[in-house]
């Protein structure tokens, strides 16, 4: 009897994938853990394990298909030969036996299941830190057709089950739904086709959208519309900080060396730690305020925007710091990160330096208070005691979510990081 | 206030709202004490629910002996005795009032009676209780106002009760005799039930509906289902239709019913109003305190707050949907809020049931298949027959329908709506599928016993996916 291999849900807000790569074809025989293929998600390109042996019978989409809903079968795999720890007495020899391409009545088996078990369609996880997660079925449904992890919710049901009330407030990963009202914002914002009275159709090229693409534009869209940001600016002397840079930099014998953002990452934490109702994100039952300083830096990928997370930055020396930011930044160019390495983040750093720009102010990587904007550092005339002074200064314009962050707040966050940046050897203590 | 009486929660009116909050606020640890200036059970238990449910059980038993003969029966002049069926259905109220003096006295809590009116007073309001034995001036650190409804009149149209020929459910259901030609002027739940039970013990009924369907907040499909069957009963339906005068002359009453097909004058012997309620708003010095009452009912939030601090207001006074079993729940609501019991839910009025015990009966919860279809969701929709189920045959109700309407996307049960035999004491499956937020899914695996009315629940739902068994 032939099982169906299906579309996994990699993350709780992908909904559907693409198949980059397959490597197996029919007939290989494969043990759990062995990789069937390569599959791009929203966010990223991660491996599809075998998690059950057999033999791969037909492939039932192509390389390179794109928009596999979650959960559609994508191959078939010969199970019932294979000895697999629960049917024991079964020889193994058998499974070559079977027919390398599904029969029909095989088929016929494939598809009744996969109607019938419609509601698992890209379930989100079911625990929280191993612990079962109560909701109620409806919350779940929604849940995971909106891309809601149900894990950073609490429940406000009988014994703190999650309710759909619940999930009104929780950061969504897929589309937003949008109300039913008729010519809201959304057909401002959302246009679904070029009118061919302004382009003509052959006047410009169309690239499709991919995972990455579409969420990025959706949860920008989402957090400019939805979340009342405002910027606050300061310069920063950063002649010390670079001198310091430079004296680690020439110590170690590590082939990493740390750069300015890797201590921007450093001082952010710190300051984070040092102004704890900064480290924050807005919820509708209250404030979430973080104990710990995840710092999402973004990075630039083809094609699109990620942000894969420091944790706990506060603790970590720069030169772990260094290691991760660059094993992070590779791996996102290469769309290998896991999503556990671009989520969870609590504040952001997004460093546009290398381009020359000298300030900008970023938008809210929801559901994080703040992100700062880091511009380019360049000697610039200052004005000390009366007299005007050459100093390496440093842009940065730190965009706050008013609803947790107020200016007060972030001014005093802004005067933490100061202190950090402009006196580096204070990270020390 | 040191001669004021002091207490955590005094509940005004102990109807089923009032006296539900004035338990479970014993049951939280509050001192409590309940004022009413009639019987204990308000309306519900007096004169409302549970006497008019009493009736219908009488003219249930007359309609099975009237049709015994399908059941192999022979009964022969089943004997209609007006007075000994009044009879039982006031030593039932009479019962159920003592039960709720028994509660009372079980959770401790001071029962005052007499007339209660508010003064301003801190942290609540000061509540003074006169004409009665338990008159005097307390003071409460909450006050719930539970003071319920009565029935609307609209003496401009000659709209007015007279307890004699024209009745509101108050004379309706106590008679003295049976009337020969009946004018129940509302279809709501109150006007059906009434034209049902005095349409099965033989009264001409005509029932005028001032909208344009019977039942008008069901479901289209359950309001044309009812009139269908009403009908067929041998009930006069004037939908679309309204009266404007009724005169009253030696015994008979002239009402002047003007409809789409014109006017015309209808000759009966006594008219039911049943043209809605309106909230006991009055002397309770609610003006002085600044309290909202907009269309005769208290304007309150989801938690029963009504701007004035320490003041809360429950159950038909604060408006529809006018049901017992609502203000209960907005009761518990307040109290356990009151309470600081976490994390609290507002009332949803999506979530009350609502039931008619006419025969057949009428039940519903959620939103209609207009509302839903308005909300602008996707629909999936299921429709049962008694006719498909053996239950029914079998107790000979083969009229009835189960209908059921899910949102497509997330399989949320978005209403149902049910009329036929037993369909009172089912929806609450149907409720508990909301409350508990169970899918289509659920509902489907879920195993209902069979032979059972129950079944066409889970019929319904199957044929809102396309997979009904039985049809």
């Amino acid at each position: 009897m032939a099982s169906s291999i299906t579309m996994p849900a990699l993350s709780p807000t992908m909904e559907e994938g693409t198949l980059a790569k397959w490597h197996v074809k029919p007939g290989d025989k494969v043990q759990p853990g062995d990789i069937i293929a390569e599959i791009e998600t929203d966010k990223a390109t991660m491996d599809l394990e075998a998690v059950d042996e057999g033999v791969i019978g037909k492939l039932l989409v192509e390389e390179g298909a794109q928009g596999i809903k979650v959960n559609a079968p994508i191959a078939e795999m010969e199970g019932e030969g294979a000895s697999s720890p629960t049917r024991p007495g079964v020889p193994p020899e058998e499974s070559k036996e079977q027919p390398k391409a599904p029969s029909t009545a095989s088929r016929a088996e494939v598809a009744p299941r996969s109607r019938t078990a419609p509601h698992n369609e890209s379930a989100p996880p079911a625990s929280k830190g191993g612990q079962r997660i109560k909701a109620s079925p409806l919350a779940r449904r929604i849940a995971s057709a909106e891309g809601i992890d149900l894990s950073a919710l609490k429940g406000s049901g009988p014994h703190g089950r999650i309710i759909k009330a619940d999930l009104k407030t929780a950061p969504r990963g897929g589309p937003p739904k949008q109300p039913p009202a008729a010519g809201g914002v959304t057909s401002l914002i959302e246009p679904a086709v070029l009118d061919d009275r302004v382009y003509a159709p052959d006047s410009y090229d169309l690239i499709p959208l991919d995972g990455v693409r579409r969420v990025t534009a959706k949860r920008l869209t989402q957090s400019f519309m939805q979340v009342p940001h405002f910027p606050l600016t300061i310069d920063l002397e950063i002649d010390r900080l670079l001198a310091a840079r430079k004296a680690i930099n020439e110590t170690t014998t590590d082939a990493t060396k740390v750069s300015v953002n890797d201590m921007l990452i450093k001082a952010s934490a710190l300051a984070l730690i040092a102004q704890p109702d900064a480290n924050a994100s807005y919820t509708d039952n209250g404030i979430a305020r973080h104990k710990s300083a995840h710092i999402s830096m973004a990075v630039a990928i083809d094609g699109g925007l990620i942000t894969p997370v420091i944790r706990d930055a506060q603790h970590k020396g720069l030169a772990q710091i260094a290691a991760e930011t660059k094993d992070l930044a590779k791996r996102a160019r290469d769309r290998k990160l896991k999503p556990q390495e671009y989520m969870g983040g609590t504040f952001s750093i997004s460093n546009l330096g290398m381009f020359g720009i000298k300030a900008f102010a970023s938008i809210l990587n929801p559901p994080e208070g703040m992100i700062l904007s880091v511009g380019e550092g360049s000697p610039r005339p200052v004005v000390k005691d009366g007299k005007i002074e050459i100093a390496t200064l440093l842009t940065v314009t730190l965009t706050c979510d008013h609803r947790v962050v107020d200016g007060a707040t972030g001014a005093r966050w802004l005067e933490h990081f100061r202190q950090f940046v402009e006196t580096p050897e204070s990270m020390l203590l | 206030m040191a001669d004021a009486k002091s207490y955590d929660l005094i509940v005004i009116g102990s109807g089923p709202g009032g006296y539900v909050a004035a338990i479970r606020a014993s049951q939280l640890g509050f001192k409590t004490a309940i004022v009413e200036r009639e019987a204990l059970g308000g309306i519900c238990l007096n004169w409302g629910c549970i006497p008019t449910k009493a009736l219908l059980r009488t003219s249930e038993v007359y309609h099975l002996m009237t049709h015994a003969k399908d059941f192999g029966l022979s009964v022969e002049n089943p004997k209609i005795m007006v007075d000994k069926i009044v009879a039982r259905s006031r030593a039932i109220a009479k019962q159920l009032s003592n039960g709720v003096a028994f509660l009372m006295k079980k959770h401790k809590i001071d029962v005052l009676e007499g007339t209660a009116r508010l003064e301003k007073g801190s942290p609540a309001p000061r509540v003074v209780v006169d004409k009665g034995k338990g008159a005097g001036t307390y003071q409460a650190r909450h006050v719930i106002l539970a003071t319920g409804a009565r029935a609307r009149e609209m003496p401009d149209a000659g709209l007015k009760a007279d307890g004699k020929n024209i009745w509101t459910y108050r004379e309706a259901m106590v008679p003295g005799e049976l009337p020969k030609r009946l004018l129940v002027i509302g279809s709501g739940a109150i006007g059906i039930e009434f034209a049902s039970f005095y349409r099965t013990l033989g009264s001409e009924v005509t029932v005028v509906e001032a909208l344009d369907r019977i039942l008008p907040v069901e479901d289209v499909e359950i309001s044309a289902f009812m009139l269908r069957q009403l009908v067929k009963q041998g009930l006069k339906c004037l939908q679309s239709a309204q009266v404007k005068s009724l005169k009253v002359k030696s015994g008979e009453i002239a009402a002047e019913v003007v409809s789409k097909e014109g006017a015309q004058t209808l000759t009966v012997d006594k008219v039911i109003l049943a043209i809605g309620i309106v909230g006991n708003v009055e002397n309770l010095g609610l003006e002085a305190l600044g309290v909202r009452v907009e269309k005769t009912h208290v304007v309150v939030d989801g938690f029963g707050r009504t701007g004035v601090p320490g003041l809360y207001a429950i159950g038909d006074l604060t408006g529809a949907p006018w049901l017992a079993h609502k203000a209960m729940h907005e009761g518990v609501v307040v109290v356990e809020a009151l309470a600081g019991q976490t994390p609290a839910h507002p009332f949803d009025p999506w979530n009350v049931p609502g039931c008619t015990y006419s025969h057949p009966q009428v039940a519903s919860l959620g939103l209609t298949e207009e509302k839903a279809k308005a909300s602008g969701r996707k629909l999936k929709i299921g429709k049962f027959p008694y006719i498909g189920n053996g239950k029914a045959i079998a107790l000979g109700e083969t009229e009835g329908i189960v209908k059921t309407i899910f949102d497509a996307e997330t399989g949320e049960l978005l209403g149902a709506h049910m009329a036929g035999e037993g369909v009172t004491e089912l929806i609450q499956g149907f409720a508990i599928a909301r409350q508990g937020e169970l899918t289509e899914a659920e509902l489907m695996e879920t195993i209902f016993p069979h032979p059972t009315l129950s079944e066409m629940m889970h019929e319904s739902v199957l044929a809102a996916y396309g997979r009904p068994l039985h049809i």
